[in-house]
C-alpha cells in the first residue's frame, strides 16, 4: 500500500458506522450499531495524523496507546492491534462500544479542532471484536505471588481490577451477588447497546487465562461480610457501583405502573422479560410511557420500551402507543450522551423538556392513569453549573400516561457495609476513597468506580479499578507500606 | 452446588425441599430468606427459610405451587440442583425474651413462623402459637410448631380438622381474655390473612410484626420493585425489611401491587399446562 501524504489523510471523512435502521431496529433487541468492516476501519485508521505527542490519550481514562494502535489497524497487522489494545485495556470490545469517546479521546484529537475527530472508538470496537472473534492474543500471566484478593463486584471497575491483579500474579476471586457476573453491563445496558454475548466472552476469557474464580451469588454484607473477607485475603478491592434507585418524593410512586429504570432494564436485560413467556420473568409495557430523566439510562429504558410497545404491536395490532422522556430542564443539560439521544429521536422517543412531574395520579384498581406535571423555566445556575429548573406558577397540566419509569439515577448499595466500620462514606453513601490509588480509610481495603464516585461512565471505573490494582500490587509486594 | 437432597410432598400443592447451600446455612437466622433461580430461563423467586442446618449445609424451604414457576419447581426431584440461591437475605427477626408471645401462621406461612417460634421458645419466651390453613390438607409441621410452643391452637376454614373459624379469632380471645399480656405478636401468612391480623391487634395496641413476600427481581435492594408503603414513606421489603410493623403497612397498597402480573402469570401458567399436556400425550402415543 503505498503511503498517503498528510493532506490527502486529511481528505478522507470520518466514516460512519453501518447501523440498523430506525424502523427496523425498533422492532427487535438485535445490536443497533454494526461495527467496521476491515475496509471501513483501515480506511478511519488513514486519517489519524500520528501527531508526536498525542492528546487523544490524555483523555482516556485508561492511557491506551491510541496512535500505536490505529497504526497497527492502518496497516492492517491487528495481531499487533490487539496486544497494544490488551496491554491498557482488557474489555476493548465493551469500551468501544458504551465509553463516551465524544468527551473524552475524540475530544482532543486535533482533526476535530477543524473538522471531524478520528472515530477512535470506532476503531477500538473494530480491534475488540476482531480479537473476540479470531484470539489472536494469549493474555499472559506474571508468576504467582501467593497473595490472595477478594474482589466485591463484577461491573466495569471490578473486572479491570480483576483482570489487572491476575496478570500481575495475585490470586484473585471475583464476588458477585447476581447470578451472571458483569454487573450494570449486563443488568443495565440493553442488549442492542451491548451484547450479552460479547460481556460474556470477554469476562470467560480473561478469566480463564489469569485463573481468576467467579464466585455469582455472593452478596457482600449478607452471604459474607467485608470482615470475615479480610480474615481470607490479604486485599480487598470494592467495586460494587451504585444500585439503589432514586424514587422521586412525589404521591403515588406506589401506584401499579411505577417503577425504577433499574427494575425495568433488570427485567429487559439481566432476565430477558422481553422474551416472555420462553423466558419466565415478564415485564411490563405502557401504551404511553413516561421515562422521568434524560441520562443514559434514561435513554435505555425509553428505547427498551419503544421495543417493547412495537413487539406486542406486531402480535395485537395495537397502534397510537408512545414513549416520552419527562426532563425538568432544557436540551442542552440533559446528561446522556448524544449519540444515544441521536438514537432515541430517530427511534420515536418523543421529548418533553423542561417540565416535572409533580404527582403521579391513579385509577380505581391502583394503577397509574397520568402524571400531573408543572412546566419549568432555566434560572441561575446552582451548584453544577447547570442552569436550575424553577417551577412556572400555574402551569399545571396533566399528561395521560399509563407507565412510569424513574431514570433519576442510584446511589451505592449500603448492604456491602455490614460489618465494615472502619470503612468511612461521605453523606451521599458514597465510600471515600484516594483519587488516584483507591485506598478507603479501612487499611487493605480498596475502592473504585461508582461506589465512590456515584453514577458515572463505565470507562472511568476500569480506570480507577486499574489504579487500584496497580496499587494494590505495590502494596502487596511490599513496595509501599499503607 | 444448590442440589436436592430431601423432597416431601406436604399436600398436593405444598412442597418441603432440603437443599445444599452450605455458605448460606451457615449464615441463616430466623426471619431471613433466600431467592433461588431454576434455570437459565427461570424467574428469580424470593422465599422464606423455614429451617436450616448449618453442619448439614442445607436450608429447608416450603412452598405452593401457585405459578408456572413454582409448579416447575414442585416438579423437580431429589438430585436436581438449582442454577441459584442467594442469601440469606433480609434482617432475621429480632429475638429476645419478652414475656408471652403469639406466632400466627397461616398456610405455608406456617413454615417460616416455625424459626420464629423456635428461636423465641429457646430465649425463654411463653409461645402461644396459631396456625391456619384453608382446609386439612393444606395444614403442615402441627408437630414441630407443637414442639415449640408452649400451647398452640390450629385452625381451619372448612372445620375439616381444629377449630373452624380463622386465625383472628382465636387471636382475639387470647388478647381479650388476659389484656396487657402479650407483650408481641407475629403473623406469616397470605397478604390478606397479615391485614386481618393487624386490624385485629391494634386495638389492643400490642406490637405486630408481619414478614411480607413482595415481587422481587434481585433482592438486594437493587429494583425497588418490592416496596411497600409504611406510613413514614416508602421502604424495600428486601432490605429494610422482610419484617415490617403490621400495623404501619399499607395493606390496600400492598395487595394491589401484588396483582400486578397476574395476567402474565396466568399466561406463563397456561403455557406450563400446554407444554405438560404434549408431553404426556407424548408418552402415551410412544406407549401405543
Amino acid at each position: 500500500m503505498t503511503e498517503l501524504t498528510k493532506k490527502e489523510r486529511m481528505k478522507i471523512s470520518r466514516q460512519d458506522m453501518p447501523v440498523q435502521e430506525p424502523d427496523a431496529r425498533v422492532r427487535n433487541f438485535s445490536e443497533v450499531a454494526l461495527g467496521f468492516t476491515m475496509e471501513l476501519a483501515r480506511l478511519e485508521a488513514e486519517r489519524c495524523l500520528q501527531c508526536k505527542e498525542p492528546h487523544c490519550m490524555e483523555g482516556c481514562p485508561v492511557e491506551v496507546t491510541i496512535p500505536e494502535f490505529i497504526e497497527a489497524v492502518r496497516v492492517g497487522d491487528m495481531a499487533k492491534a490487539v496486544e497494544i489494545m490488551k496491554s491498557k485495556n482488557n474489555l476493548p470490545a465493551i469500551c468501544g462500544r458504551v465509553c463516551p469517546q465524544e468527551v473524552q479521546c475524540e475530544s482532543r484529537c486535533i482533526l476535530g479542532k477543524k473538522g471531524q475527530a478520528v472515530a477512535i472508538g470506532r476503531i477500538e470496537r473494530f480491534v475488540g471484536d476482531y480479537e473476540l472473534a479470531h484470539n489472536t492474543c494469549a493474555i499472559s500471566r506474571e508468576p504467582s505471588t501467593g497473595k490472595k484478593v477478594a474482589v466485591v463486584g463484577s461491573g466495569p471497575a471490578g473486572l479491570t481490577c480483576a483482570v489487572d491483579l491476575g496478570r500481575m500474579g495475585h490470586d484473585v476471586t471475583i464476588y458477585e451477588s447476581l447470578h451472571t457476573p458483569g454487573g450494570v453491563l449486563v443488568y443495565g445496558i440493553p442488549e442492542f447497546r451491548l451484547p450479552k454475548a460479547v460481556i460474556r466472552s470477554e469476562i470467560d476469557t480473561a478469566a480463564k487465562a489469569l485463573g481468576i474464580r467467579i464466585l455469582s451469588d455472593y452478596v457482600i454484607g449478607r452471604t459474607l461480610t467485608i470482615d470475615e473477607l479480610m480474615t481470607e485475603h490479604d486485599a480487598i478491592f470494592l467495586g460494587t457501583g451504585a444500585g439503589l434507585p432514586m424514587f422521586m418524593r412525589i404521591p403515588g410512586i406506589n401506584l401499579n405502573g411505577v417503577m425504577s429504570s433499574n427494575e425495568f432494564l433488570t427485567r429487559v436485560n439481566l432476565m430477558r422479560g422481553y422474551q416472555f413467556p420462553e423466558y419466565d420473568t415478564p415485564v411490563k409495557v405502557g401504551k404511553k410511557v413516561a421515562v422521568v430523566g434524560a441520562g443514559n439510562v434514561a435513554m435505555d429504558s425509553a428505547r427498551c420500551a419503544m421495543r417493547l410497545q412495537s413487539l406486542r404491536s406486531q402480535a395485537n395490532g395495537e397502534s397510537g402507543t408512545e414513549v416520552h422522556i419527562v426532563y425538568r430542564r432544557s436540551p442542552a443539560e440533559v446528561p446522556a450522551r448524544r449519540e444515544e439521544v441521536h438514537h432515541a429521536e430517530e427511534e420515536g422517543v418523543i421529548f418533553d423538556f423542561l417540565t416535572n412531574p409533580i404527582e403521579i395520579l391513579g385509577n380505581e384498581n391502583g394503577a397509574v392513569r397520568a402524571i400531573r406535571c408543572i412546566r419549568m423555566e432555566l434560572g441561575e445556575p446552582d451548584q453544577s453549573g447547570r442552569r436550575s429548573p424553577v417551577p412556572i406558577k400555574g402551569s399545571e397540566f396533566e399528561m395521560e400516561v399509563d407507565q412510569v419509569i424513574m431514570a433519576l439515577g442510584t446511589s451505592p448499595n449500603p448492604l456491602v457495609f455490614v460489618n465494615a466500620d472502619g470503612l468511612e462514606r461521605s453523606r451521599h453513601g458514597t465510600v471515600i476513597a484516594n483519587q488516584e490509588t483507591g485506598r478507603t480509610t479501612m487499611q487493605g481495603v480498596w475502592a473504585g468506580g461508582d461506589v465512590v464516585t456515584g453514577a458515572a461512565t463505565v470507562i472511568s471505573a476500569m480506570g480507577a479499578g486499574k489504579r487500584a490494582a496497580a496499587d494494590i500490587d505495590k502494596y502487596l509486594k511490599g513496595e509501599i507500606t499503607w | 452446588m444448590y442440589t436436592i437432597k430431601e423432597k416431601q410432598v406436604l399436600s398436593d400443592v405444598t412442597k418441603l425441599m432440603v437443599v445444599e447451600a452450605p455458605q448460606i446455612a451457615r449464615k441463616a437466622k430466623a426471619g431471613q430468606f433466600i431467592i433461588v433461580l431454576m434455570d437459565e430461563h427461570g424467574e428469580r423467586i424470593p422465599l422464606t427459610i423455614a429451617d436450616f442446618d448449618r453442619e448439614a449445609g442445607t436450608l429447608t424451604i416450603i412452598f405452593q405451587e401457585v405459578g408456572k414457576s413454582t409448579m416447575q419447581m414442585g416438579a423437580m426431584q431429589v438430585g436436581d440442583s438449582f442454577k441459584t440461591i442467594v442469601g440469606p437475605l433480609g434482617h432475621p427477626t429480632e429475638i429476645e425474651n419478652f414475656g408471652t408471645v403469639v406466632c400466627v401462621g397461616g398456610g405455608v406461612g406456617i413454615a417460616p413462623v416455625y424459626p420464629i417460634a423456635r428461636a423465641l421458645k429457646e430465649a425463654g419466651n411463653h409461645v402461644i402459637s396459631i396456625i391456619g390453613a384453608r382446609t386439612k390438607d393444606l395444614l403442615l409441621w402441627e408437630d414441630k410448631m407443637r414442639a415449640v410452643s408452649d400451647e398452640l391452637i390450629v385452625t381451619t376454614d372448612d372445620g375439616s380438622y381444629g377449630r373452624k373459624t380463622l386465625v383472628t379469632v382465636p387471636l382475639k380471645e387470647i388478647l381479650e381474655a388476659q389484656p396487657g399480656k402479650v407483650a408481641k405478636i407475629w403473623a406469616i401468612g397470605p397478604a390478606i390473612m397479615m391485614k386481618f391480623v393487624a386490624a385485629t391487634t391494634k386495638p389492643f395496641e400490642v406490637p405486630t410484626i408481619v414478614s411480607l413476600n413482595t415481587i422481587m427481581v434481585d433482592g438486594t435492594g437493587m429494583c425497588g420493585g418490592c416496596r411497600v408503603l409504611m406510613d413514614e414513606g416508602a421502604k424495600f421489603v428486601c432490605v429494610d425489611g422482610p419484617e415490617f410493623d403490621a400495623h404501619k403497612v399499607d395493606w390496600n397498597s400492598l395487595l394491589s401491587r401484588l396483582s400486578y402480573y397476574r395476567s402474565e402469570e396466568q399466561v406463563a401458567v397456561e403455557r406450563w399446562r400446554d407444554g405438560h399436556k404434549c408431553n404426556l400425550d407424548r408418552a402415551v402415543e410412544g406407549v401405543k
